[in-house]
């Protein structure tokens, strides 16, 4: 989803600070009915995973147990339980990206990162990842960087991208 | 071939004003209070007399879903949860509508919750439409800025409150028990029916669950009448449809046509014919990925609508057409489709956790014609214990394109398992 990774601030990742973030949006969701899923969006959204920090307060605040928590995390491919790198790439691997180069653009991109599927580089700076059909197939191959969409992308656009904003 | 007047949606190539001035000048949000007026039983009965069938697949009439709502509430809320988890490869007709045209299911949202006594609706969109998200979400923000959402809803004395729930990249949660459980913060995993949602959803409030098309032509069929509405289509097909072409035409396209339109006009009018030609036509999925393929050479004077697919041993599903040309491998092409299954299957029922796992399996051995001639049978026999079997339809899908392969093309199955074993073509498969 939202990875707003660029500019993050690099307080608040201690048990305190998340600890803190976390009380606050709980209590933002106070009165949102079937808040589960909002609150660990909003928690991806600030730390760019969910940290296992926040397993406790969530099961707590919403009377639930640490193991349903756990099935609804381990269920969504969105969520993470590790930090991804500063920038998250994702390559459609749908059938109208297929037929229109994908296959050939994750190749090249996989063998310009040195990445496999859900891998991030060493430097911590990428995390490739596959996604299916971000709903831009009239422009395919299409990729997402950091919650931008992006059309008719090849490698070198996808290079040129990521150093723009490195 | 539809004409541009009977058209719903007007704006499904986002070439017009998006916007809701662009959308009020199309003629959308036109006398919606007079309608809301005419009260639920009225709404309720037109639908009925429209015919419209359900557009997300299974095709239920929608005005006879609606009339399982209680007619009192006894307390607890009525909802409407709008399916926008279009995740379906092959299937992208919703989001043409919500990218382009969303004030018709944001009108249709307002009139069809008012017929079923819900103060509340949910429109439950997929994780990865980033561009609908934003542009339904815009439009929803002017609809509540011009007082046609929120208290008193366009001045018809309903207060209506709609919100916008996205998902987490879970194909299942597009089953309606499915998407009602992860509405609630859970698991996407399918309910047990009964109790239905219309007893016991959202929250164990009664709830219907339609999908986006069936909602968005909701106020163009109340505006122009039942009679107009079911004058398209053969009996019991009733309306207009978005189908969504893909595949090896000429000019792949999402257009909205009359139901019961021959496939063949389909393709030659908007699609630019079939690409090599209508003697290179070798298959079509005509429903999108979870309805079994039909040769192409019964595909092509077939009807496009549910009961004449049925005939030729598919189904409407989605509409979403996708068209197979000679230079397709066929066995490649399922296997594809057993892969997404497995995938995305959600582990809750047996037959259908482990049956797609193994049945992806043989399509794989298959694929390279490293199997016996008799595991094909031994597939169909698993296919057959695995649809009907589980608690929702994914078992289902996954079953049936595996049964269409099979049927229509155990030759070309069985000619790459000989192939395989004696080093050398036979004369079928190297035509």
């Amino acid at each position: 989803m939202h990875q707003h990774q660029t500019d993050r601030p690099a307080t608040g990742h201690d048990d305190a600070g998340i600890a803190a973030e976390t009380a606050r949006i709980i209590a933002d969701h106070a009165d949102v009915e079937g808040p589960l899923l909002p609150i660990l969006h909003a928690v991806q959204d600030r730390f760019g995973h969910i940290p296992a920090a926040v397993h406790d307060p969530i099961a707590t605040a919403l009377n639930i147990t640490r193991a349903e928590l756990h099935g609804v995390l381990s269920f969504y491919h969105d969520f993470r339980d590790r930090p991804a790198g500063r920038h998250v790439l994702k390559i459609c691997r749908a059938e109208a990206c297929q037929a229109m180069g994908g296959a050939a653009l994750a190749e090249d991109v996989q063998a310009l990162l040195g990445l496999d599927w859900h891998g991030t580089t060493a430097d911590g700076r990428v995390t490739l990842e596959p996604v299916y059909c971000l709903g831009l197939c009239a422009c395919a191959p299409a990729a997402m960087l950091d919650g931008q969409v992006m059309g008719r992308v090849d490698a070198a656009r996808i290079d040129a991208a990521l150093e723009a904003d490195a | 071939m539809l004409k541009d007047e009977d058209r719903i949606f007007t704006n499904l190539y986002g070439m017009k004003d998006r916007s809701l001035r662009g959308a009020q000048a199309r003629g959308h949000w036109d006398g919606t209070a007079n309608i809301i007026e005419k009260g639920r039983d009225w709404i309720v009965d037109q639908m009925k007399a429209s015919g419209l069938r359900g557009r997300g697949g299974a095709g239920f009439p929608t005005g006879l879903k609606w009339s399982f709502m209680p007619k009192e509430s006894d307390g607890r809320p009525h909802y409407l949860v709008v399916n926008a988890d279009e995740s379906e490869p092959g299937t992208c007709k919703d989001r043409e509508i919500m990218r382009h045209d969303p004030h018709t299911l944001i009108e249709g949202c307002l009139i069809a919750s008012f017929a079923m006594g819900a103060h509340a609706s949910y429109i439950y969109i997929r994780g990865e439409y980033i561009r609908e998200k934003e542009a339904l979400q815009a439009a929803i923000d002017e609809a509540y800025d011009a007082g046609l959402l929120g208290k008193n809803a366009a001045g018809s004395g309903w207060d209506f409150d709609l919100y916008l729930a996205h998902g987490a990249g879970a194909y299942i949660c597009g089953e309606e028990t499915a998407l009602i459980e992860s509405l609630e913060g859970k698991k996407g995993m399918p309910r047990m029916k009964p109790p239905f949602p219309a007893g016991a959803g959202l929250y164990g409030c009664p709830t219907t669950v339609n999908n986006v098309e069936s909602i968005a032509v909701v106020p163009t069929i109340l505006r122009r009448g039942p009679d107009w509405f079911s004058g398209f289509g053969r009996q019991n097909n009733a309306g207009t449809k978005i189908f969504a072409v893909s595949g090896h035409v000429n000019n792949p396209c999402v257009v909205e046509e009359a139901m019961s339109i021959p496939f063949e006009e389909l393709i030659d009018k908007h699609c630019g014919g079939v690409r090599g030609g209508w003697d290179n036509l070798k298959a079509v999925i005509p429903g999108g990925s979870s309805v079994p393929c039909v040769r192409g050479e019964k595909i092509r004077d077939a009807i496009m609508d549910f009961d004449a697919l049925k005939e030729v041993g598919s189904s409407l599903g989605t509409a979403a057409v996708i068209v197979m040309d000679k230079d397709t491998d066929i066995i490649k092409a399922i296997w594809r489709l057993s892969k997404f299954y497995k995938h995305e299957s959600c582990g809750q029922c047996t037959p259908c956790r482990e049956g797609t796992g193994w049945m992806m399996r043989v399509m794989d051995r298959l694929v390279r014609g490293e199997a016996e001639v008799e595991e094909v049978d031994m597939l169909f026999d698993v296919t057959k214990q695995v649809e009907g079997h589980t608690i929702c339809a994914l078992g289902d899908a996954a079953a049936w394109p595996i049964q269409g392969l099979i049927r229509n093309f155990r030759d070309e199955i069985e000619d790459r398992i000989k192939a395989k074993r004696t080093g050398r073509l036979s004369a079928v498969a190297a035509e």
